[in-house]
């Protein structure tokens, strides 16, 4: 079911709420406010709200001094600027410096759609993976979104939030107990584990679903934060099923299923098949076609079970 | 500025110039050219001009800060930082060697009195410029500098800075130039030229003066100019040499970075 809320507008909404009671937060965008939905934001603070045109390198560095200067800021762009386009920036002027800077990536992989293949980054959570001590946080619909912000307010360091814009499929209530860097299971199962994130989560369980009808039972693993990884809950549900998807929105290479190959390979080996994009540059199209394209559907999903139970 | 403090300033500075080419020359090698360049106007600051430091609370919210952008002018910093008591001065022997809170490059989280992470050119004036913008936002009355070099103005960031610099009327941030002509591979001119780079910061909506680098007055005026700005960042030009006061770097051909024997520094400084 589509959620009646988009995960932009929960989050711009929720840090209106956050810097009504703290101070330290502001907002920073790259001509994007509009598709960010943070107008609100600008409405409630307006010297709150930077907007530093068209400048990701810059945009990455104020927030870095005003960072500096105790402040607690969240860059947006849309995920290839927020990421690749001032990657040095992100490295030295956040992270290597320690300082405590939110960036928004959004419109992750197929979500870009219309804006095509300079737009569709399938590589941001693996380069910022590479970077020391980040967190990459993808949030799987507006509820997630709304209740991560705490943690990710509290955390006193640099933080990657991959933000899919718009109404995801809902997947999560207010009953959601949320903690960053800790999975959720989903769906107990006993025969094969599909860990997934993002938009790839509602899939995994339509998943779960076909193979109910087959006599498999699958489990389901919302590994939302992709580092720190839970490694705890990978290797507990690894251990019971002994075969392990992974299901991204994302380039396989660096991606969540390399995240959860090193987790386990290390730990616990198990047999592992990745969905996700094999090394493709994104196009233009819906994203019902593009996932079509790069192979992430949910039927694709079903096929990997199927062969990583074969490959126990 | 009384003949008094002009020549407690001077003296400072060839102090601090002999203090640097000691800690260069006991490490063996070292940016030594763009260390000496900004001497001086480093001088004016930290004992002229700066408000509100104190070496036991170094990251006092109110105080002034300094961002070397052209982080590799590093050790400038420290012969400062270590002369006005924000580590002890023996920090200055172990520049750059194993597990030092003295690298090359700047470094915030190592250095007591670094402001700024810096190193990869071009990022430290949006740093800068971010910081003058959240001082702005909380009255802070604290004073940005920021130091860039030539060279590292090639780097399209630092006007992508200086555009929201001004754009965002930010008076409380200084930009001082060091304009020492020279990059690593050769003359800044051959390479990839900043002239009239005068003009190309009043385009960018700066308050630009060009001074002597080296003329302790001539900088310190620049200063009080600067910060009288109501509406403007500052742009001060420092035309200087690249090695001033170390004559081993000014004679040769290129001393963006160069190796310094024990010899080489004893000779120089005096010191023995």
């Amino acid at each position: 079911m589509t959620d009646d809320r988009e995960i932009r507008a929960t989050l711009a909404q929720a840090l209106v709420e956050a810097a009504k009671k703290d101070d330290r937060i502001v907002v920073l965008d790259a001509d994007l406010m509009s598709c960010h939905a943070t107008k609100c934001f600008k409405e409630a603070f307006p010297n709150r709200f930077i907007n530093v045109g068209i400048a990701e390198q810059n945009l990455i560095g104020v927030a870095a001094g005003m960072a500096a200067m105790g402040k607690i800021p969240f860059a947006y762009s849309f995920a290839p600027f927020a990421t690749r386009r001032c990657y040095d920036q992100i490295f030295i002027s956040v992270a290597y410096s320690g300082l405590n800077v939110k960036i928004v990536g959004s419109e992750p992989g197929v979500a870009a759609e219309a804006n095509g293949g300079t737009h569709m980054p399938f590589e941001d959570m693996a380069i910022m993976r590479a970077i020391p001590k980040m967190v990459c946080f993808e949030p799987t619909d507006a509820t997630m979104m709304e209740k991560a912000l705490p943690d990710i307010l509290a955390h006193d360091g640099a933080v990657y939030i991959r933000m899919f814009r718009k109404k995801a499929e809902k997947i999560y209530d207010d009953s959601l107990e949320f903690k960053l860097g800790k999975g959720i299971l989903l769906e107990e199962g006993k025969d094969v584990t599909i860990v997934a994130s993002g938009i790839m989560v509602a899939r995994a369980l339509e998943a779960r679903v076909i193979l109910k009808e087959q006599g498999i039972d699958a489990e389901v693993i919302n590994l939302h934060t992709w580092k720190p990884i839970d490694k705890d809950l990978l290797v507990r549900s690894a251990i019971k099923t002994g075969a392990i998807v992974t299901a991204e929105n994302h380039n396989v290479y660096g991606g969540l299923g390399s995240a959860v190959a090193e987790a386990l390979s290390t730990t616990h080996p198990t047999p592992i098949r990745m969905v996700g994009v094999q090394d493709e540059f994104g196009q233009v199209g819906k994203n019902a076609y593009l996932s079509e394209v790069y192979h992430i559907t949910t039927s694709d999903i079903v096929s990997a079970a199927l062969e990583a139970i074969k490959m126990k | 500025m009384d003949s008094c403090e002009l020549q407690f300033l001077t003296g400072k500075a060839r102090q601090l110039r002999d203090d640097a080419i000691e800690t260069i020359g006991t490490f063996g090698v070292g940016h030594i050219g763009g260390v000496m360049s900004v001497m001086d106007a480093l001088t004016v600051i930290y004992y002229s001009k700066i408000k509100n430091i104190d070496c036991k609370n170094p990251r006092k919210a109110d105080r002034d800060r300094v961002i070397m952008s052209k982080g590799h002018a590093g050790p400038a910093m420290y012969v400062v930082l270590a002369d006005l008591g924000y580590f002890p001065r023996e920090w200055l022997k172990t520049l750059n060697k194993n597990g030092t809170n003295l690298p090359s490059h700047c470094d915030m989280n190592k250095t007591p009195g670094i402001d700024m992470t810096a190193g990869s050119l071009g990022q430290g004036l949006s740093a800068a410029a971010g910081m003058a913008l959240a001082a702005k936002l909380d009255n802070n009355p604290a004073t940005i500098y920021c130091f860039i070099g030539d060279g590292e103005s090639q780097e399209g960031q630092i006007w992508e800075a200086s555009m929201f610099s001004a754009s965002h009327k930010l008076n409380n941030l200084i930009v001082l130039l060091d304009y020492n002509k020279m990059q690593l591979d050769g003359p800044v001119a051959e390479i990839n030229d900043l002239a009239p780079v005068e003009k190309k910061w009043e385009a960018f909506g700066f308050f630009v003066q060009s001074v002597d680098g080296h003329d302790l007055e001539a900088i310190s005026n620049a200063i009080d100019n600067a910060k009288a700005s109501i509406d403007k960042p500052s742009m001060i030009v420092l035309n200087t040499v690249k090695g001033k006061g170390a004559s081993f770097a000014e004679a040769a051909k290129n001393c963006h970075s160069m190796s310094i024997s024990e010899e080489m520094w004893r000779k120089e400084t005096g010191r023995y």
